[in-house]
């Protein structure tokens, strides 16, 4: 009885430890990577918010993998103006770069974050800007400032104030999750008994088309998830599955099995009547357009074992895309056209990898991790998100186009797959 | 004495068990119900159970629903061929009777690509079936890939396990 009663206590707390906060680690790697220095002042006022901006940026600037920070913490008093920067005293930290801020209260109770972001190696300010903001909207105006900050510097869009979308399996129940880029912000957008997977943003970022088991078999839904629309769009006869969105947003590429084996079809996104894509005598699945929507990447086992090929978007000839392995699958092209990421098995590991879509056709492996599935690219092309498995249960983590930054996500307790990366938030 | 005693309890007990099944057979009580021409005489409404197909089911070769493949298989093997042409025969006597099939797969990589591969499965059951003469509108082959395992270990043994496709009669 004491034994079981003891029992019962470890049990409590694995679950109450279990139900701790998303908490993201990230690994730097690759000794070679010039890392920017930076250095972000906390800024005034802003302890009047539920979360501080300055951190918060700091985190988002640091996981993007191109930046170092500089202990801010020993500048006093605090700096909020250009004028008040001594530059010497930064270049002295190490600091290349400084941004300092404060949050002021306006005349309507809504705030203002205004930020300065100083070139201290040049000893010139850079630029100043300024969100108004409710407390609620702490961490996404922190994401935006972050965003402006990295964009400033390094000429390339940020990824701070975007979306995910994960399936996360809590025993028997499913959830379909939409938060931000980070795991913070997790909501619900569907719960259901029976498995969901292979959620896609709609170009816009307004809808998730995914797989739902509900009805007892596959079936294709689109989901707008403010307004908690949802369409059965796909439900042909035997499965229905790995929905697409085209970039225009009006068409589905989907797989159906309407002959007997996995095909390519395109559907109206707003449901309607099946066209054929693909007739091989293998398996077609996973399908991914192009961003200029001119080609389609898929899966096929037609020659044997799963390669990624490409087929003209409207069909037609197959090529073949990946060669070296005998498993590649789940391709995902990026955003700028460049890269095709996809999960390649070697020796019994499943991992990331990308190939060269511009020049060559250069395969390469990304990950160190096992069992790595569905990835997806930052909307700007940097990162790849992807589900991976730690001590049997599934994950979220990142790496850097080049491999050289991995960082991994874990959300207390419970088995995450699926992640698919939103496009640029608004 | 006392070992008597639990062992009388222990009978009944057993006899209450076996006793059971009687309860529940549909036919016994399906005469009363045709003979309604009378009017009531004692008050009593006699139950009726419907006829139950599934009850067949429940029972000898019919009981077993699932086909297990090898590894990258998706070919009947002969010893589930008895099942396949048992439920065929079923099939056949209850053409109103719509089955599906799902496929299964391992736990091993890609969820879409394991949808696909348990989709072939569920064909392989299916066409065998085709064949055996069971009509194709009766019929609808899907897949749940990996994402229904039977076994949840990680390893060879639940793997096996998940390999399969099962013959499912909804409701």
């Amino acid at each position: 009885m004491l034994r079981n009663l003891i029992k019962l206590c470890f049990v409590l707390l694995a679950l109450s430890h279990a139900a701790a906060q998303a908490q993201m680690t990230v690994e730097v790697r690759g000794a070679g990577r010039q890392l920017i220095p930076i250095a972000i002042t906390s800024f005034p006022g802003e302890a009047a918010l539920p979360v501080a901006l300055a951190q918060v940026a700091r985190t988002d600037l640091e996981r993007s993998g191109q930046f170092k920070i500089v202990d801010a913490s020993a500048a006093a008093p605090v700096p909020t103006e250009a004028g008040q920067v001594s530059f010497g005293d930064w270049r002295g930290r190490g600091a290349s770069y400084l941004a300092i801020g404060s949050v002021i209260p306006g005349a309507d109770g809504k705030l203002t974050a205004r930020v300065h972001l100083m070139n201290i190696d040049g000893s010139s300010e850079m630029g100043a800007f300024a969100f108004t903001l409710t407390p609620n909207l702490a961490r996404v105006t922190a994401h935006k400032i972050a965003d402006e900050i990295y964009e400033r510097i390094t000429h390339e869009k940020g990824f701070f104030n975007t979306k995910i979308a994960y399936v996360k399996k809590s025993g028997a129940r499913f959830d379909l999750i939409v938060a931000d880029y980070d795991g913070q912000n997790e909501q619900s957008a569907l719960t259901s008994r029976e498995p969901i997977i292979s959620p896609e943003w709609s170009p816009d970022g307004s809808k998730l088309a995914y797989v739902s088991f509900e009805n007892r078999k596959p079936q294709v839904w689109v989901h707008e998830i403010y307004t908690s629309r949802r369409t059965l769009v796909s439900n042909s006869k035997g499965s229905n599955s790995a929905p697409a969105w085209s970039p225009d947003g009006r068409t589905l590429a989907v797989t159906l099995t309407l002959p007997g084996l996995s095909q390519l079809y395109a559907i109206p996104a707003n449901g309607g009547e099946p066209r054929r894509l693909t007739a091989s005598g293998g398996i077609d699945t996973e399908p991914v357009y192009s961003p200029d929507g001119a080609s389609i990447y898929f899966t096929s086992d037609r020659g044997g074992g799963p390669q990624i090929y490409r087929i003209p978007a409207g069909g037609g000839d197959a090529k073949r895309v990946t060669f070296s392995g005998s498993y590649n699958v789940s391709p995902k092209v990026s955003p700028d056209g460049k890269t095709l990421a996809y999960i390649s098995r070697e020796g019994g590991q499943f991992r990331v990898a990308i190939l060269d879509l511009a020049g060559g056709g250069q395969e390469q492996k990304l990950t160190d991790t096992d069992k790595d599935e569905s990835p997806s690219f930052a909307p700007n092309s940097k990162m790849i998100l992807y589900a991976t498995n730690v001590g049997g249960r599934g994950v979220l983590a990142m790496v850097s186009s080049d491999g050289q930054i991995k960082q991994r996500l874990t959300v207390g307790g419970a088995d995450i797959r699926e992640p698919a990366w939103g496009p640029q938030g608004k | 004495m006392k070992r008597l005693v639990l062992l009388l309890i222990c009978a009944a007990a057993l006899a209450a068990c076996s006793a059971t099944p009687k309860t529940q057979a549909p036919i016994t009580d399906a005469r009363p119900a045709t003979s309604g021409g009378g009017g009531p005489s004692t008050g009593e409404i006699p139950r009726v159970n419907a006829p139950n197909a599934d009850e067949e089911l429940m029972q000898g070769v019919l009981a077993k629903r699932s086909i297990y493949f090898d590894l990258d298989s998706f070919v009947v093997k002969d010893e589930f061929r008895p099942v396949v042409e048992a439920h065929a025969g079923f099939m056949k006597r209850n053409p109103g009777r719509k089955v599906v099939i799902e496929g299964n797969t391992d736990e091993r990589g890609s969820r879409e690509y394991n949808l696909a591969l348990g989709q072939k499965r569920a064909e392989a059951v299916k066409s065998m079936l085709r064949v055996l003469g069971v009509g194709e509108t009766q019929l609808e082959a899907i897949s749940y890939g990996e994402e229904r395992p039977k076994a949840t270990g990680h390893d060879e043994t639940a793997w096996a396990e998940n390999r399969r496709a099962d013959i499912s009669y909804p409701r």
